[in-house]
């Protein structure tokens, strides 16, 4: 039997749209269970108890305080690193074979496992640099994870600046430091933003290298040298051991909040970047 | 003539645009310098095809942990890639603008949402099903290719739009003009000419699989034995690390490294095909 280019063209999209469906459904499925589940915990006290019994009541504040501590470390250390790339690659030099070798390493790095990270943090940070498992390690170990994304996302941004922008500053006798602090970077910084948001998320959201680097101490941690356990660590101990189902629902149901919100600022940004494009 | 200035700057950006290479230098050095001493004690072709692993006794062999990789993530590749794509040719193709501007955030956040929620996800909700519609532990093979299959969604999705978004105008006004349908351009002119950019797509997207933790973890049951069907529990490279790292010492510690330098193989080699792919127009 032949189907005529019509029919076949009905059975194609009918595919093609029950596909994206399912996509839209399994996310929401995600999100709607595990809120359902877990925002009846959330109280101002589950947020400002630190966790007693192993985490079976009290609250969570210390794995609170330690995502935040982790991913500032992170985020300060690999920030100037990764814009740097990006202005290094897109201002200071041509393509050639460095840019090739710079952003191959990105790329490689950007593929590497989390647990590899876990490995590697583990050993040169833990043991090597004998930093112990502290906020320290995981916050240097997410730092060079999240280093592909910033570099990415910052020389996309810096790439759609004009060039304009550049010519003019330079003809104003504008010094290439000048031109870029001054023309290139207000104009390139949302974009810039949008890297950081979602080094951010990742994170947050990051279970395998931070407790290999981190630990999973609950105790509230006291410098960059302390252990810590975050968020998402103490989800997966919460869960994995049958410690307390109530309280893994709500960790888990701030997690997907907190990622919620980094979506939304990183989306909002992009809008704004698009508009003022145009 | 540059300043003097101008040239301290210019290397100060260069070192640090060396930090990527740097890191990735320092890693490879310090997992091999870890792990290779065990692989050369208990020989390459023991340690990859071995089919015993029991640290307190000395054995080290990973082929069951390499098999359960490769199927979890060849079953989340023959569930997850023809969802993605149907998902990408939806966004560059048919979705109104107001649609895709709501589909894009959509599959972004999919990607944002943490692995161990994906894993305890799967938890409640795939290993009961399979356990009660197919049999078996429910912990299994097919648990984590479902749940693979949902994480890799995001990565194939977006790679495989873009590289279908970059096509010139052109192809599809030529096949229209031909009289083509719509599907008809997509499937033999679109398809085919935005070729290495998909496969570039579904590589990164099986290197994700290959190298996800924490969600496998919670669902394939972790059992060390070589599994005999998609329904019976499995352990992978990375959970085999993710598991035993937390106790593990000595040479049992290093034989986990020696996990992670063949996973950093696997990955490697995948990466430059991808990286190979995306290239070739």
């Amino acid at each position: 039997m032949r189907v005529s280019a019509r029919s076949t063209q009905m059975i194609a999209k009918i595919v093609i749209w029950s596909a994206a469906l399912l996509v839209i459904v399994l996310l929401l499925a995600i999100m709607i269970y595990i809120l359902l589940k877990g925002v009846p915990t959330l109280n101002w006290q589950f947020l400002s108890e630190i966790p007693r019994d192993m985490g079976r009541s009290g609250g969570i504040l210390s794995t609170v305080v330690g995502t935040l501590l982790v991913t500032a470390v992170a985020i300060v250390v690999a920030t100037p690193l990764g814009v740097g790339t990006a202005f290094y690659l897109t201002e200071y030099t041509r393509e050639g074979r460095v840019t090739r070798i710079i952003r191959f390493s990105a790329e490689s790095l950007a593929g590497i496992p989390s647990i590899v990270y876990g490995l590697f943090g583990f050993i040169f940070f833990v043991i090597y640099l004998k930093l112990g498992w502290s906020i320290l390690s995981g916050g240097l170990t997410l730092a060079v994870m999240i280093l592909p994304t910033i570099i990415r996302t910052s020389e996309e941004a810096i790439r759609t600046v004009p060039s304009l922008y550049r010519e003019v500053s330079f003809s104003l006798g504008g010094t290439k430091w000048q031109t870029i602090t001054r023309a290139v970077i207000p104009s390139a910084l949302p974009g810039i933003a949008i890297g950081i948001i979602l080094g951010i998320g990742r994170c947050v959201a990051e279970t395998a290298a931070v407790i290999l680097t981190a630990g999973s101490a609950l105790r509230m941690p006291i410098s960059l040298f302390s252990p810590a356990r975050t968020m998402a660590v103490h989800f997966y101990i919460l869960a994995r051991e049958g410690i307390s189902m109530e309280r893994a629902y709500g960790t888990a149901a701030i997690l997907i909040i907190l990622i919620l919100l980094v979506n939304v600022v990183a989306n909002m940004l992009v809008n704004r970047f698009v508009a003022r494009g145009r | 003539m540059k300043s003097l200035k101008e040239k301290i700057s210019e290397s100060v950006f260069l070192l640090i645009a060396l930090s990527a290479l740097s890191a990735l230098a320092l890693i490879t050095v310090f997992i091999f310098i870890e792990g290779v001493p065990i692989i050369a004690k208990v020989g390459v072709v023991n340690f990859v095809f071995g089919m015993k692993w029991a640290p307190s006794q000395g054995a080290f062999g990973i082929f069951p942990m390499i098999i359960g990789s490769v199927s979890v993530t060849l079953g989340a590749a023959v569930l997850g890639v023809p969802v993605a794509l149907c998902c990408s040719i939806f966004l560059a193709e048919f979705a109104p603008a107001t649609l895709s501007n709501l589909v894009r955030p959509a599959i972004q956040l999919l990607a944002g949402i943490p692995s161990v929620v994906y894993g305890f996800w799967g938890l409640v909700f795939i290993v009961p099903a399979i356990r009660n519609y197919l049999g078996g532990p429910g912990l299994s093979i097919l648990a984590g290719s479902v749940i693979l299959a949902i994480m890799i969604l995001p990565t194939v999705i977006s790679i495989s739009e873009v590289s279908l978004l970059a096509l010139p105008r052109l192809y599809k006004e030529g096949a229209f003009a031909l009289g083509a349908t719509h599907w008809q351009t997509i499937r033999s002119v679109l398809m085919p000419a935005a070729k290495s950019g998909i496969v570039a797509a579904i590589i990164l997207g099986i290197g994700r699989a290959i190298g996800e933790t924490m969600a496998v973890i919670m669902v394939l049951g972790n059992a060390v034995a070589l599994p005999q069907s998609i329904l019976d529990p499995a352990r992978t490279l990375t959970t085999n690390i993710g598991i035993e790292m937390g106790y593990a010492s000595g040479e049992h510690q290093e034989a986990l490294f020696a996990t992670g330098i063949v996973l950093l193989i696997i990955i490697m080699i995948l990466n430059a095909i991808a990286q190979y792919a995306a290239r070739r127009r």
